[in-house]
């Protein structure tokens, strides 16, 4: 017979894992526009979909995809989309839409190397603080980045349900390597994968307010042709949902946006540590550099040295309070990155104590490797 | 009439919400909005069932003052919205007005697209021929010669005629009106929303407030009475030159066609991609079983 842990053991690359975990949180909807190394979630998507019922369509652009997502998330349907870099940049309008009407979706954002075409399809993490600041005006946003298969399929059904709940687009940062990358995973079984799906309204049609705050400051969402008419606009609007101009409404609606997810944090925040007990200098990583960072940091016990790894799931809200606890209770950090330091910046913005906040950035196209993150650790 | 106008007010408008509207006086988004909202009561929809979107712009608030499920979109991609609304909720009947900078300038790709796919949409084009919001600049249906405030010197470009741009994309239906042709104009929008596949009516409107006053057209009634003396029907257009039909707007039904929407074939995808997913797991399921005996 059959043992539980390898009857769901199966041979997936990242970007398959993405696309179980959206079917297992329950997505119903798929538009994209093709680009590697993304493709994959898209073509797979094309055929899970239908089979349950579901909607897959290529349109002509990310803009138009990002579009699609919304509105058929406001029609009630849990909607993804995924990309890379090129697209990502053209999806920044109707995300700031996603973000001020409150519409859950997520997108997914393969990165590869940039600026513009950049390098095709080589792997970097230049994408960071545009998935915080990519769209314009103040908003709130929450970014979560996958380093492996493993997490390819749990994050993504975390993304979906922090969506949902909280009314808001879950960005997933993945990259080049954890999208290709084939490892075995053992998925979940499905009556143990928890899954959100958003708050309805439950009163009378005519005393909704599709904007208004309750104590979570998630407002219950209708769903188009549900019988709740109401106006949904990229304008600041009121509580009903109407365009205001005053300005306690103003300040009041944006506020809410912002602090709903800073009520959430205890679960939206989400780190992992290793070997961090006792540490006395330590790695701060995320997306596929987690993966030599945690080597390094073996090798270097290996050597009698004390290092930690503290592993960013969530990257925005910026997961401020667990960083600080480490940069005060070591001597040195070590912030490895595929970009030029943009997590490393947060990192330093945050640090009232005296650890050193080392960067190394490698930009070349290629992953880091352990050695050169055991060097540091090493030196320090 | 008056009666119908009375219903209309009070079923469809969001009367006690978000009046009074930003548009100016004369102009003829009202009277656009006025033939849609008897269109659509004389077609018996209920407005639970409608979804009205729009992008921005003069005809983007229109979404606004009415009562159905609404949605006011960013600029030019109303379309997209809506093709997403439509594939998550194909049983909604789902509506875009657009102006004609925001279908066929910003949201130029997005049109030609949608239909060229065929989803059941119906498409309005309000074309006052500038864009009245920002100020009066040239748009993609600015004529040629004409002045706006980037073409103070006369239009160095020629001008799309949306009609056409829809009916060689792919749109199953296309039709014309103006705000004069009111009448003519509710009948057009009630063949339109009726029509399965995606449908385009052209509203030929006036701006009188930037493109009139800058082109010495005069106010609303001369810009109005300019559309009744020259509007041609499209049957009898058919039988005169080109010569002829210069500065003539051409209404009626300019194109319908019968061809699948995409809506109803993706439908048949879904069907075949389960029964296939079906045969899938119990093929699985049988060979677990047999593996379970061994």
């Amino acid at each position: 017979m059959e043992s539980v842990e390898t009857q769901n053991k199966i041979l997936l690359q990242g970007n398959e894992a993405i696309v179980a975990g959206a079917m297992a949180a329950g997505c119903t909807f798929f538009a994209g526009y093709p680009i590697t190394p993304a493709s994959e979630i898209s073509e797979l998507l094309s055929v899970k979909l239908p089979q349950v019922g579901g909607t897959f369509i290529q349109m002509e652009d990310e803009i138009a995809s990002m579009g699609a997502v919304i509105g058929a998330s406001l029609a009630g349907a849990k909607a993804m989309t995924a990309t890379s870099g090129p697209g990502f940049s053209l999806m920044q309008e109707n995300l700031g839409f996603g973000c001020i009407t409150e519409v859950p979706c997520v997108i997914v954002n393969v990165m590869r190397g940039g600026p513009s075409t950049g390098l095709p399809t080589s792997v970097a993490q230049g994408d960071v603080q545009m998935t915080r600041w990519g769209t314009h005006g103040d908003h709130p946003i929450i970014v979560m980045a996958v380093s492996s298969v493993a997490d390819c399929f749990s994050i993504t059904v975390k993304a979906f349900n922090l969506s949902e709940k909280y009314r808001t687009p879950v960005i997933i940062l993945s990259d080049e390597v954890v999208a290709h990358t084939r490892e075995s995973v053992v998925l979940p079984a499905d009556e143990k994968i928890r899954v959100f799906d958003r708050v309805k309204p439950d009163v009378p049609p005519e005393w909704y307010k599709p904007y208004a705050d309750n104590n979570r400051g998630v407002p219950d969402m209708a769903s188009f042709g549900d019988g709740y008419r109401h106006h949904v606009t990229g304008l600041v609007h009121d509580e009903s949902g109407f365009p205001t101009q005053n300005s306690k409404e103003v300040d009041a609606f944006l506020r809410r946006i912002h602090n709903k997810i800073s009520k959430g944090f205890h679960e939206i925040m989400v780190t992992k540590e290793y070997l961090m007990e006792d540490a006395e200098v330590f790695v701060i990583a995320y997306g596929s550099v987690a993966r030599p960072a945690l080597r390094a940091v073996r090798d270097a016990r290996r050597q009698g040295v004390k290092a930690g790894l503290l592993q960013l799931i969530t990257l925005f809200p910026f997961p401020r309070k667990t960083v600080d606890t480490y940069l005060r209770q070591c001597r040195a950090a070590v912030v490895p990155e595929m970009n030029m330091g943009q997590m490393a910046r947060e990192i330093s913005r945050v640090n009232q104590s005296s650890c050193r906040v080392i960067k190394h950035n490698r930009i070349d196209g290629h992953l880091i490797t352990p050695d050169e993150i055991l060097k540091h650790l090493a030196t320090v | 009439m008056l009666e119908r106008a009375e219903i209309v007010r009070k079923e469809y408008l969001r009367h006690d919400k978000k009046f009074p509207h930003v548009w100016c006086p004369g102009c003829g988004n009202g009277i656009a909005m006025g033939a849609l909202l008897r269109a659509i009561h004389s077609l018996g929809l209920s407005k639970n069932e409608i979804v009205l979107a729009s992008g921005i712009g003069c005809s983007g608030r229109m979404p606004t003052y009415i009562d159905f499920n609404t949605i006011h979109t960013t600029h030019g991609r109303a379309l997209t919205f809506s093709t997403g609304i439509k594939l998550a909720k194909p049983e909604l009947t789902v509506l875009t007005v657009m102006g004609d900078g925001d279908a066929t300038a910003i949201g130029g790709n997005h049109f030609i697209h949608a239909a060229r796919r065929n989803i059941d949409l119906t498409a309005i084009i309000i074309n006052n021929s500038i864009y009245g919001m920002t100020g009066g600049q040239y748009s993609p249906t600015t004529p040629f010669g004409s002045t706006s405030t980037t073409s103070v010197y006369g239009h160095v470009e020629h001008a799309f005629s949306i009609a056409e741009l829809a009916a060689t994309a792919g749109a199953s239906f296309v039709a014309r009106s103006t705000v004069y042709h009111a009448s003519h104009l509710e009948e057009m929008l009630k063949l339109a929303i009726r029509k399965k596949g995606f449908s385009v009516m052209e509203i030929i409107s006036n701006c009188h407030v930037q493109y009139g006053k800058k082109n010495k057209l005069g106010g609303a009634v001369q810009m109005l009475n300019s559309y009744k003396e020259n509007a041609i029907k499209v049957e009898k257009a058919a039988d005169m030159s080109p010569e002829e039909l210069e500065g003539k707007i051409t209404i009626g039904v300019l194109a319908d066609v019968e061809k699948p929407v995409s809506t109803e074939v993706y439908r048949k995808v879904v069907e075949t991609a389960r029964i296939k997913a079906a045969k899938l797991t119990k093929e699985k399921g049988k060979n677990r079983v047999k593996r379970y005996e061994e």
